[in-house]
């Protein structure tokens, strides 16, 4: 296994408050890994910092070995997508210009007809094909999300042309979908990284992300609070301290959607 | 996985929307049509009526260097021809500048005459009339009409900045703040104006009264010529900022994602607009409406893709003040209406409509 995505001595701070305090960190490449932890541990700034539209006060991300702050906007494009939590949007865009956003411009050796065909197959993928033509003000929250899944798996099939190892990072990618379609959207995060992609999401459902995680990030205040394969990070006694929950351990079934994906 | 059946009402996009929104070429090919059919009437049409051959043979008569002779070849050449040119570049500089900051602001109300950029434009440029003689002219004698675009352009960019700077925090723009920083930057140089004026002579009292008015009618080839220079590169570079403005609609952050360099993009749009905006308003003053009528009928009609919007605002601008103009300087002939009263009374209840449309929950 190759290191993708290497945090070293990250830290951010905010007018004089630590949000994220020395984190380092290392993502293998083709793995998933679940961001945990209560509202205000410093997820979304963690995975702001790994994406590149940060910058860290101290410490470094490394993409490949590179540095972020080395790699210009456009090829970092081409290497990660990003999807963000429930977004709006200024102008009445179509679902399929939505999600022609993550190709417009990006990839090489595309023909128009190649762009048309990965929007296409992406709204597919999201399960958002039956709205193309719809307005994507007029969505509803759920829908929203779909589509914005649609756009980044369009922008990572696009990027692929130039970069074969990405990554994507989701930020509470489910937020807002109901069951079929919360299971539906880390079905496929699953099957792309069988596929060699690298996936890092922030998630609260911790029976999903026990059930999906090859890999588990505890944050508490800013700091790593404990990392590893979810059996070793997801005990009682560190969720009673990071969560201030009691829970018993044989309560989280081990396959938590088995049941669910008809 | 399976795809629901589509309810009928569920499709907003279809018929002619949709032929525009894929074939941009019919639209923009359409546009120009329409824009070449209205500044031949424009040439044609006036106190004196002149018919288009007559006017076809004038131009090419003047084309070949052929010397002209009589009054409407005057007329054409020397009246007509230079207002034509100076509504075409006003128009095109306003719609498409309002095109670009509604892009840039994330908001399909900004306007540069709505929110204020015009009225710092006019302000900059009442300054460099009434101060610039006054202190300068001891030592350089007249100012050169130059002055002007350069003193309006400097008063759009500061606005535009400080307009900017108030209303968008971390990447959001607050509809309301921007609105609300329009009225009291309009305020401003309200108050501004009238310290101009009081302050002003016979002369420099008129050509204030021009600038908070608006109009073509001192259209002359020195006028045009100072535009040429600053609104022909602004328009041909605005198209090229297309694809960050659309990435820009997701939100600033999704754009770095995308691999749009947004500080670049934004910073580049505000110097569009400052420069388009204060050539257009030194040569022509303030004229309102233009750059927010002109891109929301095109977002209805093409949709809101900013690689076709941009030109065809380009377009439908020159266009339509040109076409406005017209009819200012013809309605009440041989007097003329000052075409900023005409575009005010179409553009004030439209900009109305737009604002009950989105109370009524409608997305705009």
């Amino acid at each position: 296994m190759t290191i993708i995505l290497e945090a070293r001595g990250l830290s951010y701070r905010r007018s004089g408050r630590a949000l994220i305090e020395d984190i380092d960190l290392t993502i293998q490449e083709g793995s998933l890994t679940v961001v945990l932890g209560p509202n205000g541990a410093g997820k979304s700034t963690l995975m702001r910092l790994l994406c590149g539209e940060l910058a860290p006060t101290a410490g470094t991300v490394l993409l490949n070995g590179v540095p972020l702050r080395n790699i210009p906007a456009w090829l970092l494009a081409h290497k990660r997508a990003v999807m963000p939590q429930a977004s709006d949007l200024a102008f009445p865009f179509t679902a399929t210009e939505v999600t022609g956003l993550g190709v417009e411009g990006l990839g090489r050796g595309l023909s128009r007809a190649d762009r048309q065909r990965l929007v296409f197959e992406s709204l597919e993928q999201a399960d958002v094909a039956h709205l193309a033509r719809r307005n994507y003000q007029t969505l509803s929250g759920g829908e929203r999300q779909r589509v914005q899944f649609a756009r980044v798996l369009a922008q990572l099939k696009a990027g692929s042309t130039v970069e074969k190892r990405q990554l994507l990072l989701l930020d509470e990618p489910i937020a807002s979908l109901d069951l079929k379609h919360q299971l539906a959207v880390l079905a496929t995060a699953r099957e792309l990284v069988r596929k060699g992609l690298t996936v890092i999401a922030v998630l609260h459902d911790l029976q999903l992300a026990a059930g999906i995680a090859d890999d588990i990030v505890l944050l508490q205040d800013g700091h790593l609070a404990a990392r590893g394969t979810p059996d070793t990070v997801l005990t009682p006694t560190r969720l009673a301290e990071v969560f201030g929950v009691i829970l018993k351990e044989d309560a989280l079934p081990p396959h938590p959607w088995a049941l669910a994906m008809a | 996985m399976t795809a629901a059946v589509m309810e009928p009402a569920a499709m907003e996009d279809t018929g002619l929307r949709s032929l525009l929104r894929a074939r941009k070429g019919i639209l923009l090919s359409a546009l120009a049509l329409l824009l070449v059919l209205i500044s031949l009437a424009a040439l044609s049409v006036g106190a004196t009526g002149i018919p288009i051959s007559r006017a076809f043979t004038i131009l090419a008569d003047a084309a070949t260097g052929r010397s002209t002779v009589g009054g409407d070849a005057l007329i054409i050449l020397q009246v007509r021809l230079p207002r034509l040119f100076l509504g075409l570049l006003v128009g095109a500089a306003l719609a498409s500048s309002g095109a670009l900051m509604q892009g840039l602001f994330r908001n399909p109300l900004a306007d540069p005459g709505l929110v204020g950029v015009s009225a710092g434009a006019a302000v900059a440029a009442a300054a460099t009339i009434t101060l610039g003689d006054a202190l300068l002219a001891p030592f350089i004698g007249a100012l050169p009409f130059g002055a002007l675009p350069a003193g309006a352009f400097a008063g759009g960019l500061l606005t535009t900045l400080g307009l900017y700077l108030v209303a968008t925090r971390q990447g959001r723009t607050s509809i309301a703040t921007m609105l609300l920083a329009g009225v009291a930057f309009g305020a401003l140089s309200g108050a501004v104006m009238g310290l101009f004026s009081y302050l002003s002579d016979d002369r420099q009292l008129r050509d204030l009264a021009f600038w908070s008015l608006g109009s073509l009618s001192g259209a002359t080839w020195t006028k045009v010529a100072a535009i040429v220079p600053l609104i022909l590169p602004s328009l041909l570079l605005m198209p090229f900022l297309a694809r960050g403005l659309n990435a820009l609609s997701l939100g600033e952050a999704e754009a770095f994602h995308l691999g749009v360099p947004v500080q670049r993009v934004k910073a580049l749009a505000i110097l569009l607009v400052a420069v388009a905006v204060g050539a257009s308003v030194a040569a022509a003053g303030m004229i309102g409406f233009v750059g927010i009528v002109v891109p929301h009928v095109l977002r209805l009609l093409a949709g809101p893709d900013h690689r076709t919007l941009l030109p065809a605002s380009t377009l439908l601008g020159a266009t339509l003040l040109v076409g406005a103009d017209t009819v200012a300087r013809t309605i009440a002939a041989p007097a003329e209406l000052p075409i900023g009263i005409l575009t005010a009374t179409i553009g004030a209840p439209f900009f109305l409509w737009l604002l009950l449309r989105r109370q009524g929950g409608m997305a705009l």
